[in-house]
């Protein structure tokens, strides 16, 4: 919804709340439901109430548990029975400043001080602890934002007397925490507020009025800032930015007024102004944000401007370089399509109104924020958190090298006139195992990110994703794919739950199965999952065996497929029939169920990738 | 600024905050007149107030406010 793109109107967000929620949810479907709950040092009424928006705009619809008033330690640590009730699925700690409940003295020396922060940091540690012993779901600490005022002036920060100096102790704790911790994440609240203005943000008015950690108008930037987050850790980050080139990565236009009269480099400010965006654009690909180009050009124009000498993006930084005069939403469809990403994964960015509302209305999902002027394409792409990062796996840091090496073996393909010739050449090699403790994360982020080839669309936390690895009750897999091209990483999940055909009844009605009652001789496939990047690679094939096998080593002779249909797995409901599957049963609500029983001579069907 | 001119300008502001467009001010109007209006509301009212008439509403006069009518006499008495 416009009205909550960056940069918005938090005044109109604040006062028209309800009205946009209801648009929200009127307008919204396919939300995914999660459990949030928020433990506040402070008061935390209206960033709930704002949080919410942004939250539905991610398509995350939250139920909210909300501590009463400054109990975020006390609900935790005493177990309350309504937060255990609540099992939430994402804990949110509201703490600021105000919560710190001592400071060192003028007088206390530095041993001293060292036992303060450890105290203060101890009270944090042991509440982390329990909840990841409790719950093993996504945590979301704020840091502390620095005080208003500064006693010690300008030595707040040097002497270790400083509240400046102890918080950042404190925070420089904390995120050591963070880099430990897998599934913790901080929300940086220090630097909100100096965005924001500190002078604004701690209105002390807010905090003795209201206990309110921040003032009133600056909710909306903290509660977006905050979501942001959160729909990353739920899989919904933006993947890709499809950028125009005239006017947007270089002034002027490169047909017209030529190569070398773009204002891109050091010469001019508008050139420096440019160079720093394309740095910003270079080092969103570093952090695995594919880069593509729709532009109105002629083709050979667009690759002479990219290779301006004093340019920062270059031509091979690009997966795909749309420079034509189709209209700029037809480009855009077919980048989707080449990628195999959804548009909700693309931002669009483009210095032009008109182009924009071409996009925003013939390309519905792909973002595409109103980025003024060229001094502001930084702040307002930056602010706008599309691809938030919460951590870095090698695979983001490969990304645009992976869907480069995707085009090329498309590309080949062409050449080829048999298509199993043409997978031979790949020269696959496949490694398919149980979990793995290095995989947890990345397997976790798979199931809530992917959409399109997934049979059951369930989402877990990576605490679920350990749990299943050593629960004797399942079978679990994952796929990692590697070819000439490249390594494509873990592509492929399967967890399947050894049960009796009893089971099936709760499958077909999408009702959780209580734990399997131990005899367990049938496998029922609770998520069957693959990235759309190693699609017709016969991986799944690969899959169907290692889980035949796996089923032949324990006694198992009969496997139940279930496919739950979804605005975007249409490409998944017949998967099982391809597999060898047979429809034993359709739901009035379009859900199949599917049986497989094992032969005694199974044949593999994979037989292009070489396993490891 | 007139009285009349603030009561219709503070009307749209309430109708806005509660989302609810049958709502009509007057001076005696309380927080107990209307349903959804409790005080964690209060401070979402209060900043939308502020910003429709470009004013800032002290402590002291959040504090001592009794009604809608005295809610309009600070604003007068700021932005005249």
């Amino acid at each position: 919804m416009k009205e909550l793109e960056y940069p918005f109107d938090s005044e109109y967000i604040l006062k028209k709340s309800k009205k946009i929620k209801r648009q929200l949810l009127e307008s919204g479907t396919g939300f995914l439901p999660k459990k949030i709950a928020v433990l506040g040092g402070s008061t935390t009424h209206d960033i709930v109430r704002v949080l919410e928006l942004f939250l539905l705009n991610y398509g995350i619809k939250p139920e909210f548990y909300e501590s009463e008033y400054a109990q975020y330690w006390q609900d935790v640590m005493f177990d309350n029975p309504e937060l255990v009730e609540f099992a939430p699925d994402l804990v949110y700690i509201h703490t600021s400043n105000r919560n710190i409940t001592r400071y060192p003295g003028i007088s206390d020396d530095s041993a001293q001080i060292e036992d303060m922060l450890e105290e203060q940091y101890g009270r944090f540690l042991s509440m982390w602890d329990k909840i990841a012993d409790k719950y093993h779901c996504p945590v979301i600490q704020n840091n502390f934002e620095y005080p208003f005022y500064r006693v010690l002036g300008n030595q707040e920060a040097v002497l270790r007397q400083g509240r400046i100096s102890f918080l950042n102790g404190m925070n420089e704790k904390f995120y050591q925490y963070a880099r430990e911790h897998e599934g913790f994440y901080i929300n940086d609240i220090n630097y909100m507020a100096a965005a924001y203005g500190i002078d604004k943000w701690s209105d002390p008015f807010y905090w003795h009025m209201y206990k309110y950690a921040m003032c009133m108008q600056a909710i909306p930037e903290f509660a977006h800032n905050l979501a942001n987050i959160i729909k990353a850790v739920f899989g919904k980050n933006r993947k890709s930015l499809v950028l125009d080139l005239d006017n947007t990565l270089w002034g002027g236009i490169v047909g017209d007024d030529g190569v070398e009269n773009l204002e891109i480099g050091q010469e001019t400010s508008l050139g420096q102004v440019y160079a720093e965006f394309q740095g910003y654009i270079k080092a969103q690909k570093d952090i695995g944000v594919m880069l593509n180009v729709d532009s109105k050009n002629e083709y050979e124009n667009a690759v002479a401007g990219l290779g301006h000498p004093d340019g920062v993006l270059k031509p091979e930084d690009f997966i795909l370089i749309k420079a034509n005069w189709e209209p700029k939403s037809q480009n855009i469809a077919e980048i989707a399509e080449e990628l195999n990403i959804l548009p909700e994964s693309l931002v669009f960015v483009d210095d032009n109104p008109a182009e924009r509302e071409i996009v925003a209305s013939q390309a519905p999902g792909v973002a595409v924020p109103a980025i003024g002027t060229p001094e502001q394409y930084i702040r307002i792409l930056d602010h706008s958190g599309f691809f938030e990062v919460t951590s870095l796996s090698d695979d983001d840091r490969k990304r645009n090298e992976m869907y480069k090496a995707n085009i090329e073996r498309k590309q080949q393909q062409q050449s080829f006139g048999d298509y199993r010739e043409y997978l031979l050449s790949l020269e696959m090699k496949g490694t398919i195992k149980p979990f793995e403790a290095i995989y947890m994360a990345r397997i976790a982020q798979l199931t809530n990110k992917s959409n399109q080839f997934n049979l059951t669309t369930r989402r877990y936390t990576q605490g679920d994703i350990e749990k299943f690895a050593l629960d004797g009750d399942y079978i679990t897999r994952y796929g990692k794919l590697e070819d000439k091209f490249g390594d494509n990483g873990v592509v492929s999940v399967v967890i399947g739950r050894k049960g009796s055909m009893e089971d099936v009844d709760s499958y077909r009605k999408k009702e959780a199965v209580s734990a399997a009652d131990g005899n367990g001789d049938v496998l029922h496939l609770e998520l069957w999952l693959m990235s759309c990047r190693v699609l017709k690679r016969e991986m799944e094939s690969a899959m169907m065996d290692s889980v035949v096998q796996a089923c032949q080593e324990c006694g198992i002779r009969t496997i139940m497929g279930y496919y739950y249909p979804t605005a975007k797995n249409g490409m998944v409901r017949e998967f099982y029939a391809g597999m060898g599957f047979t429809k034993v049963a359709e739901e009035p609500d379009k859900i199949t169920v599917w049986r497989f029983d094992i032969p005694e001579e199974y044949a593999k069907k994979n037989t292009v990738i070489e396993i490891l | 600024m007139g009285r009349d001119e603030v009561f219709v300008r503070l009307n749209e502001v309430f109708q806005d905050v509660f989302d609810d467009d049958s709502i009509v001010v007057t001076d005696a109007t309380t927080a107990d007149d209307i349903e959804e209006w409790d005080s964690l509301e209060h401070i979402n009212l209060l900043a939308a107030v502020e910003q429709e008439f470009g004013m800032k509403f002290n402590m002291g006069q959040v504090v001592s406010m009794k009604n809608v009518g005295e809610m309009a006499d600070i604003i007068l008495s700021q932005v005249g």
